[in-house]
């Protein structure tokens, strides 16, 4: 690792504070994807600014006809939050796939959103349940925000406060692993909520998560796992990697979708 | 240069360290416990898992100044007045190592789970050993430690 100056800010002002006055800084929330990329030395921050134990932050609430999540909530603590288990069974059981235990005890859901790993979990719940991303700047809708590998609606100095996940009427997310890194070769949630229909896949896209509108047009005639089996992805602007060929990922798609919708019910 | 100060396995522990300092090192170089291993360096193996505010963590994946104020818990604190931690007790009773590298992550990851989880049964014990790799015992003895400990305990 380069070298870097640390610091814990006591509370989310003092955070933004920090940032605006240093000269190159990078949020550390749960350091699982930071520590690892600053070992490597794919990054060279001049300041870390550590938001990861702001007790501002880590919060779940149930309100009205949603749960809300502090950005610096961990993944084990969406997996065992009683309101996130009652109201979004599918999101607990999406936390609880992330990773190892002790990835799920550090990294946050904000950290993995700001991250946008085109193969991480957490966009694809967003996307499916018409998440808003509340930062200290602005609202974000869910299909505003990932803005492609790694990227997002983010701008400098931004940091997201919270996720607003919308109660779904059903859910489910269903992922192929990688065996080794536990992250998505494909990753299908489907929705069905007051937003309407929704399919989201993360793992295969080329430009990271995105929706499949033939197969929400196919739910929303018939909710069945028959409506989306004979619906063909095309291999086009897949990934492909020593893990699998794009065309593999184009059918794994279209498996996990129809697998999803059975578990939605 | 910071200075950190945490408790580790019940006593205070501090140091000048870069703000760049692993966990795991200053553990390891700064406290000279060298149970807790390197094995990846790059949050694959689980060998360097220790509890951090009795959380099982991967030490190589966080910095030391993050762990400022925290209790820590490392494989060399679980033994208490010469009596080895049941988990530690079942990995020797039913051979759940060999070469021994992997062990204190697996061992500091299954007494964490075993509080997580008191009622264990097999396939959610290797489902939570995800992130932890060893290349010796090909895991049925770990799996069958963990269990056997988890009895134990109960
Ligand atoms: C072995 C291993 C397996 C994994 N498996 C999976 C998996 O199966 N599925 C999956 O989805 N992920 C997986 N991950 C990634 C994991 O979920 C990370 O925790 C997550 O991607 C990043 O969250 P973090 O809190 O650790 O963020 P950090 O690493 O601290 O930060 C990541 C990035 O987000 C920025 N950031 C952090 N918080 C905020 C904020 N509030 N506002 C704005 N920017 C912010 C940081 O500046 C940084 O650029 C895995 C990681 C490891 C090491
Ligand atoms: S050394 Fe930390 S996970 Fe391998
Ligand atoms: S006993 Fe040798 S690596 Fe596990």
């Amino acid at each position: 690792m380069y070298q870097f100056n640390y610091a814990r800010p006591k509370s989310l002002a003092e955070a933004e504070a920090l940032l605006a006055k240093a000269d190159d800084p990078k949020l550390l929330a749960g350091g699982q994807t930071l520590i690892p990329t600053l070992k490597q030395r794919l990054a060279m921050p001049s300041d870390l600014i550590d938001i990861g134990g702001l007790k501002e932050l880590d919060f779940i609430r149930a309100e009205g006809n949603a749960v809300m999540i502090g950005a610096a909530t961990k993944h084990a603590t969406v997996a065992q939050s009683p309101d996130v288990k009652k109201h979004n069974p599918a999101l607990a059981a999406l936390a609880e796939g992330i990773g190892d235990p002790a990835v799920r005890h550090m990294g946050t859901i904000g950290g993995s959103i700001a991250n946008n790993d085109p193969a991480s979990d957490y966009p694809a719940a967003c996307l499916a349940l018409d998440a808003k991303i509340h930062t200290t700047k602005r609202l974000i809708e869910a299909d505003e925000f990932f803005k492609g590998m790694f990227e997002t609606a983010l701008e400098d100095g931004e940091i997201v406060k919270e996720i607003t996940f919308p109660h779904p009427e059903k859910a489910a997310y269903m992922k192929f692993p990688n065996p080794a890194s536990r992250y998505a070769m494909v990753g299908v949630f489907v929705s069905k909520g007051p937003w309407g229909i929704r399919v989201a896949v993360t793992g295969a896209g080329q430009d990271g998560v995105f929706r499949v509108k033939e197969m929400e047009d196919a739910l929303a005639k018939s909710w069945s796992p028959d409506a989306v089996a004979s619906i063909k992805i095309p291999a086009k602007g897949l990934n492909a990697d020593l893990h699998g060929t794009a065309e593999y990922r184009a059918h794994l798609i279209t498996v996990m979708a129809k697998r999803a919708v059975a578990a939605a019910g | 240069m910071p200075v950190v100060a945490m408790t580790v396995n019940g006593k205070p522990a501090s140091a000048d360290v870069e703000a760049r300092t692993l966990l795991v090192h200053f553990i390891r170089e700064h406290l000279g416990l060298t149970g807790t291993h390197v094995g990846c360096d790059t949050s694959q193996c689980g060998a360097c898992v220790v509890h951090v505010d009795g959380r099982a963590v991967k030490s190589c994946a966080i910095l030391a100044v993050q762990a400022e104020g925290a209790d820590i818990v490392t494989v060399e604190g679980l033994a208490k007045n010469g009596e080895l931690h049941p988990v530690q007790q079942a990995f020797r009773e039913h051979h759940g190592l060999q070469c021994g590298f992997c062990t204190p992550g697996m061992i500091m990851t299954a007494v964490d789970l075993i509080r997580r989880k008191p009622n264990l049964d097999e396939k959610t014990v290797r489902e939570e050993l995800e992130g932890n790799i060893c290349r010796c015992t090909g895991y049925h003895n770990i799996v069958k430690a963990i269990l056997a400990a988890s009895q134990a305990m109960r």
